[in-house]
């Protein structure tokens, strides 16, 4: 057969030998963080790793059938699967079992399995195909509504399960959007104020400012990506930065660093917005103002929700972010999986040697904390290098997403590398306390059956349609 | 779509953003910051909850009332057990072996890792000797608590009690957790969030001996507790003492107010129980024994007890037919005694009388004609009664008077409804509900209402809320308090029924309950009671002019309102005008307090 040849020879293997890299590295932890003196075999199968041994090894009988089947199934199939997929979501709304507060999953003797995170790919497909419809213009009114139809009817029914953080991930296709044409500026202001008003409230007051002196910079490389200039810019902000923090730290006064921070970053902003009207770039002018307006918003987000929400409905704003009213609780997570990571150092305490994820000191080691961990046995270097792995992944699959003939599959692969990346983003940022903590997996790497295979049914897919890049998919 | 494709660009710079971000933070947090190293090599983060000390309670003179002491709950963390002594360990504890070991698995049930209590409430003394061997059993240690404690076993029914927050706590309000203390009767109910204060929490480091190594991060992540705020209460101690004693062994109700104020003064429930009872680890099982005491030491008279009124209501009905003018002071009706009808009289006295003496003589023939002719003086009987229904009201019957009692029953006051169901619409008129005019039938008020009743007819047709407390530190008492509540009933109305009232005291009674120094008024009432002995009540209130206190006492199987509700009423007065019971009579007081009228076949 020598379409199956052809096949073979075209499989991306680079993407796949990082997939079993990251499986590898992951069920290592997975067994660190489990490891105790009493159960020592890696098959003993009433342990995490034994289990996860097993989800491996299932997984990659689903790697193999999603690779032999059809590629044309997954086009004609793709409404199919995604309205199957809801109708299961629904069903865990009546029939499902409720593990941490979300009604998620089904059991089955003592196996669970989330529908929600199946959703994912069902969902990818879903927008591919109707994305890629012969005639489909984006910018079309209809066009917009039924994409935002096909994403808001599974974190609808997510939310209803009381799993909000899940729910969250689909926001990650916007990111799909703008590749395929989205306004940059709907794109820009839309995740810039939503981000802003979250993390406003979440993160504190130094982190946001950090984060948002490395957006403008951002922004004025993307918007303008003339080197001299941006370098010129570059040095107004470490200029004035550098004056501020030094202001700080010899005058004592009643502000707290941050705001001298914020307070440098404003002034570089006014200077830059000066320059430029002179200079007519009017991108710099732009992006000047949208900072100062950023920080005037923020502040105003973090003083009305102090002074004009009743405590209800702080609590209740709170809740929906994740954030625990009780002192005792969130915070205590994320203190404890800052110092188990920061406890690793650079070269870490070696394998099987950490002392802060044994046992339970960090709850939910093996799955959503998965990457204190690494950071305790493996040190900075462990968390750098899980780090480029999964950048290099993601670059990988951008670069193979472009190169598709079809639509179809440059969608699909989009989709893949986005939501990919928000668990990667949110996970470990929750692990150092810059996200909240919204239990979400490190993809591949946590523990758990349901997002290892729906993980790898996602990525497969597209290695699949990948591998027949040259064919004519039947859209 | 070339153009397009070059937003890959963007993507992938931000994807790189985050990733460099990421790893600066992570290196300022593996490399540079040394903190973290140090925290983990104390190798434990604990966090202990600071439980602020609640508010304390003062009586209106500001003697103490209600205040805290300390004790210690044990707590364990399973994770952190090594082998050790249980043999010990039970013994400083006293405690059985597979008690401890129920306890533990339940512990173990709830979390490996994190502590839970394994012992409440361990007393000062038994926690100082397990101090000195807690070094020897790791996985162990204390946590504050603050009980209640009480400078005097009075007022329990006021007071209320503290006890440990349940499932529906927790759901509606979350600041309380599993194993939290929350007021759940009196004061402490209503004034929860006054006298609780704000939890705290202390991050420590400790050793992997369980030894605290300091505070985490020098304790820039604490939160310190705010303790209660303070309140001083309406009470007067001493009267709330006197009253208590004179109602020992009797089953009843006494409430006490200064009618200037609507400060209540004493309010007393008997049989009562020593509040200190319910505190502790001794709490269950006293709670569980006051339960199922027959004479219901649990329950409140003071606030739930329903009452008819009787003749004290006789006053209210007078008064409204003043202010309706439907009779005035020159009105007399005939009563003939036990022949009268359609409510025969119990008393023999002048005929016809007039206000006055119908007052005095709680003359039933007079309340009827009144009553009639306040119902008859509307179109219908129903229209006519839903006037007088709104006078009722506005003397605070039927309603609840004030937020300070939250267990406290509005009482029935029948609506028109009623008497449309039962006799049909049209159907009724004053003759068919002819028991309301002598404060009988399908009236129902509790002793607060009546006290606060006698409070508006010692104002001359106004009260303030009845209320428990006067002032909380740092905070105001709600406003409704300042409120003045007119009833509705010119003040001249009032003075000849205080006339009537003073004579009561006066007649042949005066002996018995007359108050040294002072004029005074009162009214008595019997209540019939077809199970044995007619219940006592009377109304009161002292001076005469400005008076300073009216009080309502109620007492079961007392006979006759002049046996020994009166005597009770008139001597609590005494004491609070005077400070002192005039030697005369300190055989009446004896006599009262001795009483036992707990046995509840009374000679007739
Ligand atoms: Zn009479």
């Amino acid at each position: 057969m020598p379409r199956r040849n052809n096949i073979l020879a075209n499989i991306d293997w680079v993407t796949i030998g990082l997939y079993l890299l990251i499986v590898l590295l992951g069920w290592l932890n997975i067994y660190a963080a489990v490891f105790n003196e009493e159960h020592q075999s890696i098959f003993d199968i009433t342990q995490r790793y034994g289990k996860q041994l097993m989800w491996i090894g299932a997984a990659s009988v689903l790697a193999l059938i999603i690779m032999l089947l059809e590629v044309n199934f997954y086009v004609f199939f793709s409404f199919i699967i995604y309205g199957l997929l809801l109708l299961t979501l629904i069903a865990v709304l009546f029939f499902g079992t409720v593990v941490n507060g979300a009604k998620a999953w089904f059991t089955f003797g003592g196996f669970a399995f989330q529908p929600g995170e199946f959703a994912k790919f069902a969902t990818a497909l879903a927008l591919a195909r109707y994305m890629s419809s012969y005639g489909f213009k984006l910018q079309k009114p209809k066009s917009l509504l039924t994409i935002a139809a096909i994403i808001f009817l599974p974190i609808a029914i997510i939310i209803l399960q009381n799993d909000t953080g899940s729910a969250l991930v689909y926001f990650s296709f916007v990111l799909v959007l703008y590749r395929e044409g989205l306004s940059g500026v709907v794109l820009f202001f839309g995740t810039l104020f939503a981000l802003l008003f979250i993390l406003a409230l979440v993160v504190s007051n130094l982190t946001l400012a950090i984060i948002m002196i490395g957006m403008v910079m951002l922004a004025y490389l993307v918007f303008n990506p003339k080197l001299k200039q941006f370098a010129y810019v570059f040095m107004v902000y470490a200029v004035c930065l550098a004056v501020f923090i030094l202001a700080d730290l010899v005058i004592k006064t009643n502000f707290e660093t941050d705001q001298f921070i914020v307070a440098g970053a404003v002034v570089a902003s006014l200077f830059v917005m000066y320059s430029s009207i002179k200079r007519r770039l009017p991108n710099y002018t732009k992006i000047a103002i949208v900072f100062i307006g950023s920080v005037l918003f923020t502040i105003s987000v973090d003083y009305g929700f102090d002074n004009f929400l009743q405590a209800h409905q702080q609590v209740r704003i709170n809740e929906l972010l994740g954030i625990e009213s009780n002192p005792m609780g969130a915070g205590y997570h994320v203190n404890q999986s800052k110092i188990a990571i920061g406890s690793g150092g650079v070269w870490g305490k070696g394998y099987l040697q950490g002392t802060q994820t044994k046992f339970d000191f960090v709850p939910e080691q093996s799955t959503d904390f998965i990457f204190c961990t690494v950071g305790e046995e493996w040190g900075f270097a462990g968390t750098f290098l899980t780090i480029v792995l999964f950048l290099t992944l993601f670059i990988r699959l951008v670069w193979l997403a472009e190169r598709q003939r079809s639509s179809f599959s440059r969608i699909y692969g989009y989709s893949v590398v986005v939501i990919l990346f928000f668990h990667f983003m949110v996970n470990i940022g929750m692990t150092i306390g810059v996200m909240p903590v919204i239990g979400i997996p490190l993809p591949f790497f946590s523990y758990g059956g349901s997002s290892l295979w729906s993980f790898t049914i996602l990525l497969f897919i597209f290695i699949r349609l990948d591998a027949s890049r040259l064919e004519q998919l039947s859209v | 779509m070339n153009n397009l494709s070059n937003r890959s660009y963007i993507i992938v710079a931000i994807f790189a953003v985050v990733g460099i971000v990421y790893t600066i933070l992570l290196f300022r947090l593996q490399v540079l910051d040394s903190d973290y190293k140090q925290y983990a090599t104390n190798n434990v983060l604990r966090e202990v909850v600071q439980y602020p000390a609640r508010g304390l309670v003062y009586d209106r003179n500001g003697k103490l009332l209600v205040y805290n002491k300390t004790a210690y709950d044990l707590l364990i963390t399973p994770r952190e057990v090594q082998t050790f002594d249980t043999l010990l360990f039970c013994n400083l504890l006293n405690i059985e072996q597979d008690d401890l070991e129920r306890r533990i698995q339940k512990a173990k049930k709830y979390s490996r890792y994190k502590p839970s209590i394994l012992i409440k409430q361990i007393s000062p003394e038994n926690f100082a000797i397990l101090q000195e061997q807690l070094y020897k059993f790791k996985g162990f240690h204390s946590q504050t608590r603050t009980l209640r404690e009480y400078t005097h076993p009075v007022a329990a029914h006021v007071l209320g009690y503290v006890g440990e927050v349940t499932g529906r706590d927790i759901q509606r309000d979350e600041y309380y957790k599993s194993g939290d203390y929350i007021g759940q009767s009196g004061i402490e109910k209503t004034y929860e969030k006054q006298l609780r204060g704000t939890k705290g929490v202390k991050k420590f480091m400790v050793d992997v001996h369980n030894r605290i190594q300091g505070s985490y991060r020098d304790g820039e992540e604490d939160q310190p507790a705010e303790i209660g705020k303070n309140l001083i209460s309406t009470l007067d101690l001493d009267l709330q003492i006197y009253a208590e004693q004179l109602l020992q062994n009797k089953k009843g109700a006494v409430v006490a107010i200064e009618p200037s104020t609507g400060e209540v003064l004493a309010m007393v429930s008997a049989p009562t129980y020593d509040p200190s009872l319910l505190v502790g680890r001794v709490r269950g099982e006293n709670y569980s024994k006051l339960l199922a005491d027959t004479l219901k030491p649990l329950f409140n008279r003071s606030l739930q007890a329903k009452y008819p009124p009787g003749s004290t209501f006789k006053i209210i009905n007078t008064l409204i037919g003043l202010e309706e003018q439907t009779i005035n002071l020159q009105t007399r009706f005939e009563c003939y005694g036990k022949a009268s009808s359609p409510i025969r009289c119990t008393h023999n006295h002048v005929s016809p009388a007039n206000v006055v003496d119908a007052i005095r003589e709680s003359c039933n023939p007079f309340l009827w004609n009144t009553f009639r002719s306040i119902l008859n003086k509307y179109k219908t009987s129903a229209e006519g009664f839903n006037v007088w229904r709104k006078y009722a009201l506005n003397f605070g019957l039927g309603r609840i008077l004030s937020k300070d009692f939250p267990n406290a029953l509005k009482g029935d006051l029948p609506q028109q409804a009623l008497y449309d169901r039962i006799y049909g619409e049209g159907h009724w008129n004053a003759l068919t509900v002819r028991s309301l005019a002598i404060g009988q039938g399908e009236l129902g008020v509790t002793p607060l209402q009546m006290a606060n009743c006698c409070n508006a007819i010692a104002n001359r047709g106004y009260f303030y809320e009845p209320h428990i407390i006067k002032e909380i530190e740092n905070d105001t008492v709600r406003s409704s308090v300042k409120v003045k509540q007119d009833v509705g009933i010119e003040a001249r109305h009032f003075e000849p029924i205080i006339t009537g009232m003073n004579q009561v005291t006066k007649g042949n009674l005066a002996g018995l309950i007359g108050i040294t120094g002072h004029d005074f008024c009162g009214k008595t009432g019997t209540i019939q009671n077809p199970h044995g002995s007619d219940h006592s009540a009377f109304t009161a209130f002292a001076p005469k002019e400005d008076p300073k206190i009216a009080v309502f006492v109620y007492v079961e199987n007392g006979v006759w309102g002049s046996r020994y509700a009166a005597p009770i009423a008139s001597l609590m007065m005494e004491k609070y005008l005077n400070d002192t019971i005039a030697t005369r009579r300190i055989v009446t007081e004896k006599r009262m307090m001795e009483a036992n009228l707990l046995n509840p076949i009374q000679p007739k």
